[in-house]
């Protein structure tokens, strides 16, 4: 039997990280690195990379208008103009959310070297909402900023703004919710999904819910205005109490304006159980670590990580820093656990193998080309924007398999195929060629001249997992085309050098490193993060 | 609550019925996987082509030996030349013998299984390894770069619309197989690999098996072996392989140890008897670079070449003799190459630099016995820098298989080849183009065979069809059941036959050939496009 378990906890472990220590941190909170960000964090203490790991990005400009034409132009948005503050417009609103989507990737594919954009994608999973039901791009955007707001701030103060963010108020009723009608949507999953979760030692009432929802009452969105607000005449301003679980607590019902506050107290309560910090961290851990929790982990790693994140007042950044500080997160055990997501995979191969995207001066081309790239992901069951339910993607809570589900006879092969097609033919619209130029990408490794060396650099960084002796030994037989001679390849490689503007030279190598490169990522290992 | 229904990808179209299709065009159906069968039914055929690499450029000159050249030579390459006596004869005599290590190739040529081809090259011969395999597994010309292999293409023009509609009824294997290495660039179709490989011989084994390698300990190592399940599972051709290699359960007993080109062969041989409708297999052995020590001083007839020689003809006998145990023999065809020849004159590390045109080997129990073209002229003072000049294009080769052997129409060949080449006799007049009729092995149907070409047709079809002689009967239905034409009723002699098939003002849609003959029937489905 496997040993997959580990009582190793969150005792921070030696500051220096060796080479392998960096990069499966690289891996798991960057999507896709280089050599380039290996030097940005040579000779520093871990303690200084996280902290550089954890500073949030700057605000990116918005979506643009990318897809009108003379035919069909946006009514209130010029091409290139940004459409999150135009009024609503049903015709082009399906063209705007597949904006959003595109420039949700370009915000990927261009992240600084923070965790922020991966923790966007976490809390984005976490307050699932799907663009198709909130039926409005400009909420969708909006929501989207909240999340960028919040990613590595206040969990607390994030639940009480997304309690209150119109496109949540439209994904789960919250609008709808009044005192004459209540709607339970929200009431219910703020407790189920967002804060307390549903394990067993969570006992909220269906009671609590009621009482939830009634507090909700009275939030209405403005389309105009793309914002929420407080309706009092639409609230239930009795008093509402809550079962034994939350220690028989009322909250008094409020007329008028103050009937807002009555939200910020039940978020209080929730956030006063201690399985809240817990219910978090543990997704947290599943996000970053592995999916699966056994006692150990729960007793060294998740309680430990739930008091630091209470003790904190909810603050984010702690929790990361004490769970990527830790022993256990730099585990042998842990190393190369993870599935690389969809999204993971589309966009660090591009991050990795240093894919050029048009400029943003060829607008229309440069989000079709992100486009691509979201679609590709979404064949892989991850359609950002839309998971599949407000639960998020099941490979982050589907027992038994969780992360396995991303990979599957379907899904598998569509990995291998855009790998493939990105090193060979590319992709191209527009007279534009999406792809890997592996000449410049081997070009940059330190001694591309010699087969060891270059294998050596390319499994290092791509792979999670090291590769035995006689596969590293095949791989190099590809590079060198089964001749026994390293001198083959170097001869060749310099020989592309001298003349890299010659067609015999230049296939000479190209062919090899192609079929090295496509073998080596359609292996198993180069899935693994 | 608000949940929705994960919605699962739906599978591959669904099966479209005959009656749907008449008077449509093809391409509204183009996904489907029975219209794929029906309209881009590949000729058939049980034959099988095996193609042997030896990987670093075989020194032709010490494999196949000329006599009639042997006092230059000696001039040249003393140093490594096998000596006069021990070089082994061919029965009829001939200029040329072959190295002492090559019992196996002698037999084989003896009992008139073997054909050696003099001297195959190509003009503007490159000496680089990379460079030069390309151009051999390509089939361009020396200045010339293509993306696709040879095979590639062939198997491009049989298998219309590959991997679209595939695996179907009519072919449910792989189109090509690779065994021990990635899949060859010679398979390389247009736009897609058409081969696949089964990794190395033993990881075969482990497929079949069940077996997965050593992932390593902890979570990584649990999820790479559930990749690798998956990854296995996915596999379309996986259960194919796994199955035929199943049926397999004895073969000959006499492949020698330590010889990955005998393993490797002892697969193919396997999969081939176990009944895959696989046409190409390529399997490799490298190490022929023989720079130095190519052989050993004080006894030339041994070395580093002797052992590879001995591994290629150990290798391919004990292949030929297990075909024959299997009874598959007649069904298969082999032919070596390598990406160049050697130099004439030998360096002073006992070994040889890179050189041109070679000799090749064309294996099998329908392959022409003979040694084609003269031998290689030796200068009597050869310089550093004299190559062979080559006789025989290596196209000539291909080409030549491709037609004798898969009864490639010349339109078709063209597309493959790119060129007309010169045709050369590879295979044996007597053999037939498309089957190895009457002598069926077991574990093939034992069918009439009847084929049309082309199919889809529109203004007429050329039927083939076997008859084993007496009575034989063909009729065209269509999809109702209404006889529409026979063809022929008649008393002919054993053997292949053509009829054809005109449209006379039919509809367009699937119509039936019916061949009776003797106690057997055989059905074929053609379709009369718009």
């Amino acid at each position: 039997m496997r040993n997959t378990r580990t009582t190793t906890g969150i005792q921070p472990q030696v500051q220096t990280l060796t080479d392998l220590q960096l990069r499966h941190l690289l891996r798991r909170v960057l999507f896709g690195f280089t050599q380039k960000e290996i030097a940005l964090f040579l000779g520093k203490s871990l303690s200084e990379i996280l902290d550089l790991l954890l500073t949030a990005g700057g605000n990116p400009t918005p979506p643009l208008n990318n897809y009108g034409t003379t035919s069909l132009p946006d009514p209130s948005v010029p091409f290139g103009q940004t459409w999150v503050n135009a009024p609503y417009d049903g015709t082009t609103n399906g063209l705007r959310t597949t904006s959003y989507k595109s420039w949700w990737i370009g915000q990927v594919l261009n992240q600084s070297t923070s965790i922020h954009e991966k923790m966007i994608l976490f809390w984005h999973n976490h307050f699932a909402t799907e663009t198709q039901d909130i039926a409005d791009a400009r909420y969708v955007y909006k929501h989207h900023n909240v999340l960028r707001k919040y990613a590595l701030g206040n969990f607390k103060e994030m639940v009480k703004e997304v309690t209150r963010d119109p496109a949540m108020l439209r994904y789960l009723n919250g609008f709808l919710n009044t005192k004459t009608s209540p709607d339970e949507n929200y009431a219910r999953e703020l407790q189920e999904l967002f804060t307390l979760g549903k394990g067993p030692k969570v006992q909220y009432t269906e009671a609590d819910v009621k009482a939830a929802a009634r507090i909700l009452t009275g939030y209405v969105v403005n389309a105009a205005s793309i914002s929420s607000s407080f309706d009092p005449t639409r609230h239930d301003t009795g008093n509402k109490q809550f079962s034994s679980y939350y220690n028989n607590k009322v909250i008094v019902g409020k007329a008028g304006a103050a009937g807002a506050t009555e939200t910020d107290e039940l978020i209080d309560m929730l956030f006063l159980q201690e399985e809240t910090a817990a219910y978090l961290c543990r997704k947290l851990y599943r996000f970053f670590v592995y999916y699966e929790i056994d006692a150990a982990t729960e007793a060294n790693v998740i309680q430990p990580l739930a008091s630091i994140f209470r003790s904190s007042g909810f603050e984010i950044k702690p929790v990361l820093k004490a769970l990527f500080s830790s022993e256990h997160f730099f585990d042998p055990v842990n190393r190369a656990g993870l599935i690389k997501s969809p999204i993971d995979y589309v966009v660090g191969f591009c991050k990795e193998f240093g894919i050029v995207f048009p400029p943003s001066s060829n607008l229309a081309t440069q989000y079709l080309m992100q486009d691509y790239l979201r679609v590709q992901a979404a064949n892989m069951q991850q359609n950002i924007g839309d998971p599949p339910s407000v639960s998020g993607w099941p490979a982050y809570y589907q027992e038994p398999q969780f992360h396995e589900l991303w990979i599957n006879s379907d899904t598998l092969p569509r990995r291998n195929q855009l790998t493939d097609t990105l090193i060979t033919t590319g992709y191209t619209r527009n007279g534009f060629k999406l792809g890997v130029d592996l000449l410049i990408y081997v070009g940059k490794m330190k001694n591309p001249e010699n087969p060891n060396l270059l294998i050596q650099e390319a499994t290092e960084n791509l792979c999670a997992i090291a590769f035995p002796l006689e596969v590293i030994q095949f791989l190099k037989s590809i590079l060198l085309s089964g001749q026994s001679s390293d001198s083959y390849w170097t001869d060749a490689w310099n020989g592309y050098l001298a003349n890299p503007t010659n067609l015999v030279a230049r296939n000479l190598v190209l062919n090899r490193l192609t079929s090295l490169f496509k073998y080596l990522l359609n292996l198993p290992e180069y899935q693994l993060s | 609550m608000k949940r929705r229904e994960f919605l699962r990808n739906l599978g591959p179209a669904g099966i479209v019925l005959p009656s749907l299709i008449n008077g449509f065009t093809l391409k509204a159906f183009a996904e489907s996987p029975l219209v794929s069968a029906l309209t881009q039914a590949p000729t058939e055929t049980d034959h099988v082509l095996v193609l042997i690499q030896l990987n670093g450029g075989n020194d032709g000159l010490n494999t196949v030996i000329p006599f009639d050249q042997y006092d230059n030579l000696a001039n040249a390459r003393s140093n490594i030349l096998i000596p006069r006596n021990k070089i082994l004869k061919l029965s009829g005599g001939g200029t040329s013998g072959f190295h002492p290590s090559m019992v196996g190739l002698q037999t084989l040529f003896n009992e008139e299984k073997l054909q050696v081809i003099q001297s195959v090259g190509y003009p503007q011969p490159n000496f680089s390894h990379f460079r030069a395999t390309d151009i051999w597994m390509s089939g361009s010309d020396s200045n010339q770069y293509l993306n696709s292999g040879w095979t590639g293409r062939y198997l491009a023009e049989e298998y219309q619309g590959y991997p679209t509609g595939y695996p179907n009824a009519v072919m449910p294997d792989p189109l090509a197989i690779q065994i021990g290495s990635f899949v060859s660039p010679a398979m390389q179709g247009p736009s897609v690999n058409m081969g696949m490989a089964i990794t190395d011989p033993v990881n075969f084994y482990n497929l079949i098996n069940g077996i997965q390698g050593t992932a390593p300990p902890g979570r990584g190592g649990k999820e790479l072996t559930y990749i690798r399940q998956v990854a296995q599972q996915t596999q379309q051709y996986g259960t194919v392989i796994r199955n035929a290699a199943a049926k397999v359960t004895k073969q000959f007993s006499g492949y020698p140890t330590g010889n990955s080109l005998a393993e490797q062969l002892k697969i193919v041989a396997r999969l081939i008897a176990g009944g895959l409708k696989t046409r190409i297999y390529m399997v490799s052995l490298g190490g022929f670079d023989t720079h130095a020590q190519q052989v050993v001083a004080s006894a030339k007839e041994t070395g580093t070449h002797a052992l590879l020689l001995k591994r290629v003809s150990d290798g391919i006998k004990a292949f030929m003799d297990d075909l024959t145990y299997l009874n598959a023999h007649k069904r298969v065809i082999g032919m070596t190459f390598s990406e160049f020849g050697r130099r004439i004159k030998s360096n002073g590390s006992v070994g040889t630099d890179h050189g041109a045109a070679a000799p090749l080997f064309v294996f099998g129990h329908y392959a022409q016995n003979e040694v084609l073209g003269y031998s290689p002229e030796i200068p009597l003072i050869a310089s550093a820098s004299d190559n062979i000049p080559m006789q025989y294009d290596f196209r000539s080769v291909y080409a030549s298989l491709l037609k004798q052997w898969f009864c490639v129409p010349d339109t078709i060949l063209q597309n493959v080849m790119l060129k007309n080449y010169q045709s050369l006799q590879v295979v044996k007049k007597s053999a037939p183009c498309l089957s190895s009729n009457p002598d069926l092995p077991p574990n093939l149907d034992n069918k009439l065979l009847l084929t049309n070409y082309p199919n889809p047709f529109q203004s007429s079809t050329t039927l083939s069809y076997e008859s084993l002689g007496g009575h034989t009967l063909i009729q065209i239905f269509n999809t109702e059941g209404k006889l529409i034409k026979t063809l022929i009723d008649a008393e002919v002699s054993a053997g292949t036959h053509k009829i054809t098939f005109e449209n006379e003002g039919y509809a367009p849609g699937i119509y039936y050939a019916r061949l009776q003959n003797q106690s057997l029937q055989l059905t074929r489905t053609m379709l009369l496009g718009r």
